[in-house]
């Protein structure tokens, strides 16, 4: 992927901002997700090399953690809470919901990539129940309407 | 100039706190009236958020939940033009579900802003630093020993024992380490604090880092808290302006340096020896103990950990004495916890009460049932890896031991409330699922018996044969028995507790009876 060397410079800049830091490894991840939007593969190498792990233990990191991606995302990601609180104020109907809206799974991408589904567990919001979170925005006391409305942003944004 | 106070809380922002202020802003430059809008903490009255409070003769009177379309009556009623308001709640600290708290580390919620170390101060905010100070480590150490205090974090474990072994310890660098990863669901209070009172968990960490001979600390926060992130950030930069961090901490002349690390959305991380591996750059799998962390902690060094609750005890233990902590509670259980109302309930939010009120008090007196007004049918108390306790069972006291004796768990007090249309089969297939997805793999009941546990709850509701079922059932709860004696954390050997417990309480929604149940 030569594309992906495009990025290898901002990878650069934030390992050398890193130098020093203990246990840098998942402010760095972070950091360059921030920035690049998510983990290239060509990334790996440099990563190891910086910290003196093998390549096997960054790529290790890398899959363990849910919020760390190896491919672009979409221009919006919807994370709904499943967990119990919300899933006692209807969070599994709004699941539905939203797959039948999208026709996606869970996890799923829209294929005009204007929105990424990712289930979540917890947002601290369960006072509120359901909840979710839009691009980092939380929205709480979540309805249907709310939810359509919400999608439909998203697709419209990406239309224009 | 008219004064109002609308939480920055970041749910109290989710349900609309900042078109709140929009409005109010707009309306305000509209009637060409100088409008002063202060963004505090919230209360924890979260079915009344946004919440906006004015002050008046009475103290601050509220009026919630307001939308921005209530905006412009709202102003005639600040104003004297119109008298009452539909939405008006009278001095917010006479609300019955405020008034009778015993708010200790929420005595500043909804009053002072976050990130005003003036406002902090005004409110007691580093009385507990400045006796620090002044006293001996070991008597630091002593304080928080006698206080009774536990950790707060679900484990239960003394305090000061802990701060005794890590004081005890030789070698030079030691660490504090502060868990912030609160990811059960039906928990906030970490991130209330977090958000909305920062310097108070830093103070605590202070404390801690003077007492034991720590230097550094790092505080935990899972991926899912931004707000509390930056706010934490922020905070570190005005505690360090104000000489509370940095070389020469409160004129102490010893250091002490603060940093957030930020998790990734692995819940297990919330454990505290695979938080440890997290934050030395490392997949977060649990360690066997011993060694404890106390000894060979964060990078191998004695480290002092704890939640954020816990943490943010100490500066109210040595500020008001050893003894007034322990005054609040029954017990073994002493101080007061910040319980936490979530899911189906009509007044969700956070109760801080001495240990030792009835689950009854806080679910129905509190909470006053359930939001959709339905039966309730169960509470789960102690976030996902706690027990689903049914009605019958809610006059049992919120107490450590209390809850213990019947099966179940307070943990981080998080209470998560079910009406009747919620399957607890379903809940329980849930547990196993998530356990499965969360476990860190490390060991066999836990990496194993979830995906197990998930194949025989879908075969025991699917089944349509007496004897099958009971076969599975049997099967189910032998499993339970193997997690919960046989995995190496909390993660496995609790997971058996909502299953558990949800098979026996609820057999009825497996298709069993409760003879069968019972066998």
């Amino acid at each position: 992927m030569p594309d992906e060397l495009l990025h290898l410079p901002a990878v650069e800049r934030i390992l050398a901002r890193h130098q020093g830091t203990p246990g840098a490894l998942l402010p760095i991840l972070h950091a360059i997700q921030q920035d690049i939007g998510f983990v290239p593969d060509a990334a790996v190498a440099e990563i190891a090399h910086a910290l003196n792990l093998s390549q096997a233990e960054v790529r290790g990191v890398i899959t363990f953690y849910h919020d760390f991606h190896t491919t672009p995302p979409a221009r919006h990601t919807l994370r709904l809470c499943r967990a119990e609180s919300c899933q006692s104020r209807g969070a599994e109907a709004l699941a539905a919901q939203l797959r039948e809206q999208l026709a996606l799974d869970d996890h799923g991408t829209s294929a005009d990539g204007a929105i990424s589904l990712r289930p979540v567990y917890c947002l601290g919001a369960c006072a509120c129940s359901p909840a979710l979170e839009l691009d980092g925005q939380v929205h709480a006391r979540l309805t249907p309407e709310r939810l359509r409305e919400l999608v439909n942003g998203c697709r419209e944004d990406a239309a224009c | 100039m008219l004064t109002v106070y609308v939480p920055c809380d970041s749910v109290a922002r989710a349900v609309g706190a900042d078109q709140v202020v929009d409005a109010l802003q707009r309306e305000a430059l509209q009637r060409q009236l100088p409008l002063d809008v202060q963004r505090t903490s919230a209360r924890g009255l979260y079915w009344l958020e946004p919440l906006v409070e004015c002050d008046s003769v009475q103290g601050r009177v509220g009026f919630g939940p307001v939308t921005p379309q209530d905006v412009p009556s709202l102003f005639d009623a600040l104003l004297g033009e119109a008298v009452g308001h539909a939405l008006a709640l009278g001095p917010v600290e006479a609300i019955p579900y405020l008034k009778t708290q015993q708010r200790l580390l929420f005595a500043r919620a909804g009053i002072t802003r976050p990130l005003s170390v003036e406002d902090y101060r005004a409110h007691g905010g580093f009385a507990g630093l400045e006796a620090a100070v002044a006293m001996k480590g070991d008597d630091v150490v002593a304080s928080v020993l006698d206080s009774g205090l536990r950790g707060r974090g679900g484990a239960a474990f003394p305090a000061g024992i802990k701060w005794r072994t890590v004081r005890g310890a030789t070698g030079g660098q030691k660490y504090v380490v502060c868990n912030a990863d609160e990811g059960d669901s039906g928990t906030f209070a970490d991130r209330m604090l977090m958000e909305g009172d920062p310097f108070l968990l830093i103070e605590g960490m202070i404390i801690a880092g003077l007492a034991v001979g720590a230097d550094r600390g790092y505080i935990y926060v899972r991926s899912e808290y931004p707000d509390a992130i930056r706010t934490l950030n922020q905070a570190f930069v005005v505690a360090r302006e104000a000489g509370y961090l940095g070389a020469n901490v409160a004129g102490s002349g010893k250091a002490f340096e603060l940093e957030v690390r930020v998790g990734a959305g692995a819940y297990i991380c919330g454990e505290e020896t695979a938080l440890l591996e997290s934050i030395e750059g490392k997949r977060g799998i649990v360690r066997a103990k011993p060694p404890l962390p106390a000894l060979e902690g964060l990078f191998g060094l004695p480290t002092l950990v704890h939640n954020v609750l816990t943490l943010a005890s100490v500066p109210i233990i040595l500020a008001k004495g050893a003894a007034f902590y322990r005054d609040f509670g029954m017990g073994r259980s002493l101080g007061t916890m910040p319980f936490q109302l979530a899911g189906n309930i009509r007044h969700g939010g956070l109760v801080e009460r001495a240990f030792g009120l009835t689950l009854r008090e806080l679910v129905e007196g509190y909470g006053g049932g359930t939001a959709s007004g339905r039966p309730l049918k169960a509470a789960q108390v102690g976030g996902p890896l706690g027990a689903w306790v049914p009605p019958s069972h809610f006059d049992t006291p919120l107490d450590y031991e209390a809850f213990a004796a019947m099966g179940a768990m307070l943990g981080h007090g998080g209470v998560v409330v079910a009406d009747d249309t919620l399957n607890m089969a379903s809940m329980a297939r849930f547990a196993l699922q998530f356990c499965a997805e969360e476990s860190c793999g490390k060991c066999t009941p836990c990496r194993i018996g979830s995906t197990r546990g998930m194949e025989v709850v879908d075969r025991l509701i699917a089944s349509q044969d007496i004897t099958d079922r009971h076969d599975h059932a049997l099967l189910l709860r032998d499993l339970c028995d193997t997690m919960q004696y046989g995995s190496l954390c909390a993660m496995g050997g609790m997971t058996a507790y909502p299953v558990a417990s949800a098979l026996k309480y609820f057999p009825a929604d497996f298709g069993l009876t409760q003879t069968e149940a019972a066998q």
